[in-house]
Order: C-alpha cells, then sequence, then structure tokens
C-alpha cells in the first residue's frame, strides 16, 4: 500500500482544515477543556488569571522549553515538507501537522507572555539529520521519532507545573503529539498503538 | 551486644550493596533514549545539548549552548552516578534547570539509559569524534 493512498485514506476520513481554522479549532477545543487560569490566560483575562494561584518561574521555564521543542518541530516538517520526498498526501498531512505545532507554539508563547515571562524566539537554524533523509519513509520515520519524544516531553513536564491549568493545557497538547505519533506509524506499516501505555 | 544491636552496623555493611549501581542494558537504554529525542540529540545540539561526550564533562560546558544559569553553576561533573541521581529528579537536583522534566522513577531503566550514553560516546558512527 503506498504512502499516498493511506494518507488519503487518512484525509478522507479526517479532512485537513486550512492552518487558521485549525488554530482556532484547537484554541477552541482547549478552551472547552481547560479551566481556571489556563482560560483566563488564553483569553486575555490577565487581571484574572493574576488573581488565580500565580504560576512560578519553573513553570514559566517548562513552557519555554516546550516552546523551543516545537519551534523545532515547526522546523523540522518543513524540511521535509521542502525535501521533495513527499508524496501529494504525506505533504498535506504533514502541512496539517505542521499547523498543529504552530498551535501549540503559539498558544505557548501567549501564555509565557501573560504569565509575565518572555518566549523563546526560534533558533536561525536548526541541525537535522538531512543527510540521512533519502525516501518517503526516511522523513515519516524521523517526523514519528521527534513525536515520540514529543509525547514522552509532555508526560515528563506535566507532573511538574505548580499551575495544575497549565499541567492540563500540556496534557492537551501531548494527546495531539500521540495522535500524529500514532498515524505516522500506521502510515509506516508499524502498529500504530504499540503499548496500554507511553513512556 | 545485643542483637538488636546489630541492626545498625549490618545496615551500613549493606548500604554498599543497596547504593551499587544497577548494571545497565545499553540496548534497553537505546529505546529509553527515544524519550529524549524531542529535546536532545547524540551528536548536535537541540532544544537541550548533545549526549556525546557527556561522562565526564562539566555541567553546563558545552560551548555556545545556552544553559539555564542553574545548571552553569551547578559544578556538576557528569557522572554514572551524578547522572543518575539527575536523571531520578533533574528539578530537584537542579532547582531552576531548564529541563522541565519529571525524570525517570525506574531505577534499572536510568542504568540502561546511561549504559547506551556509555556506548554510544564509544562508537564513532554515533558519536565522531570531537561531539
Amino acid at each position: 500500500m503506498s504512502y499516498f493512498f493511506e494518507f488519503s485514506r487518512i484525509q478522507s476520513a479526517s479532512p485537513a482544515q486550512p492552518a487558521d481554522r485549525a488554530r482556532r479549532a484547537f484554541v477552541g477545543a482547549s478552551g472547552a477543556m481547560l479551566s481556571a487560569t489556563a482560560v483566563a490566560l488564553l483569553a486575555g483575562c490577565e487581571p484574572l488569571a493574576a488573581a488565580q494561584k500565580g504560576s512560578s518561574e519553573s513553570d514559566i521555564s517548562v513552557l519555554n522549553t516546550a516552546l523551543s521543542a516545537e519551534h523545532e518541530g515547526i522546523a523540522a516538517y518543513q524540511v521535509g515538507a521542502e525535501s521533495g520526498l513527499l508524496s501529494q498526501g504525506a505533504l498535506k498531512v504533514a502541512l496539517q501537522f505542521q499547523g498543529h505545532h504552530k498551535a501549540h507554539a503559539d498558544l505557548l508563547a501567549k501564555t509565557i507572555a501573560k504569565l509575565g515571562g518572555v518566549a523563546g524566539a526560534p533558533k536561525a537554524k536548526y541541525a537535522f539529520p538531512v543527510e540521512q533523509l533519502k525516501s518517503e519513509a526516511d522523513v515519516l520515520r524521523f517526523a514519528a521519532g521527534l513525536e515520540k519524544g514529543a509525547v514522552s516531553a509532555y508526560l515528563g513536564a506535566v507532573p511538574v507545573f505548580g499551575n495544575r491549568d497549565l499541567a492540563k493545557a500540556a496534557a492537551s497538547i501531548l494527546g495531539d503529539e500521540a495522535m500524529h505519533w500514532a498515524v505516522l506509524r500506521q502510515v509506516l506499516g508499524e502498529d500504530p498503538v504499540p503499548a496500554a501505555f507511553v513512556a | 551486644m545485643k542483637a538488636s544491636a546489630w541492626g545498625p552496623v549490618v545496615a551500613l555493611l549493606l548500604l554498599p550493596v543497596v547504593c551499587a549501581q544497577a548494571a545497565g542494558d545499553p540496548k534497553k537504554g537505546e529505546e529509553i533514549y527515544s524519550r529524549c529525542i524531542a529535546c536532545h540529540a547524540l551528536a548536535y545540539d537541540r532544544t537541550g545539548p548533545h549526549h556525546c561526550g557527556l561522562i565526564g564533562r562539566k555541567a553546563g560546558s558545552v560551548p555556545g549552548f545556552a544553559y539555564s544559569p542553574a545548571m552553569k553553576r551547578s559544578g556538576i561533573v557528569w557522572t554514572e552516578s551524578t547522572l543518575d541521581r539527575f536523571l531520578a529528579n533533574p528539578m530537584k537536583m537542579v532547582p531552576g534547570t531548564a529541563m522541565g522534566y519529571a525524570g525517570i522513577a525506574d531505577r534499572q531503566e536510568r542504568a540502561d539509559l546511561i549504559a547506551y550514553l556509555e556506548r554510544a560516546a564509544a562508537s564513532p558512527d554515533l558519536c565522531p569524534a570531537g561531539r
């Protein structure tokens, strides 16, 4: 089964959204799930957010680390998209996933700012093992590895937030990364959900 | 000496056994390392610094990498022992570290991961000279 066919099936099952619509959907969905401080922060209600339990410098630091990883994920998908190795269907999904990472980064940056921190900017240049990317499968496997790493990173971040609303927001992003990872594994012909738990 | 008085002595004698580093399996450690790759790579810097040459390196010393002030001033030298403690709870060992990660609670998993990092460091394919 070609990657294109496999991706086409995924696409028809879950139509791609334009980036801004996806972002609105993400923020909207997050808003439906989050509460208190996080919703106040996302809605731009700084006084309300300030009245909630304060977030520590540690929370800002954790958010900035996550933001840095999201920036790199966006850049990685850009490398994949510009590689010329992706079929039309794979490219469409890669750009959709990149859009999700942009939404995550946007949300993280705004939250950092509203907590009084300074959001880190993307690096001017990222080091990727481009010499190892020779086929569509290589690109997808590379992306799958990053997504799996992102799942683990968010899993490790959720318990360390002092603010439970931020932990909930991170868990929401974790779920999205896990879906990316599962889709990529499926397309690569691997078991999309290899275990009952992630680590 | 009463029998009960031997308790602390026995405990002290057993301490080195209890605290001894678990033997790590690098093959299992490679799988565990996949948890790190959102932020790290062996041979190049990413959100976190590269891991080639980690054992024996002073914390916060990779040239050009933007460490947290806490890591830079930690004074840690990475050994199996210090790495084991850090991996168990990074934010407890180095409060203020940018590595916002709860840690790896399982002692054996930490040993496996450290064993993998040591094996990778010795591999010219994974860790070319100078990394």
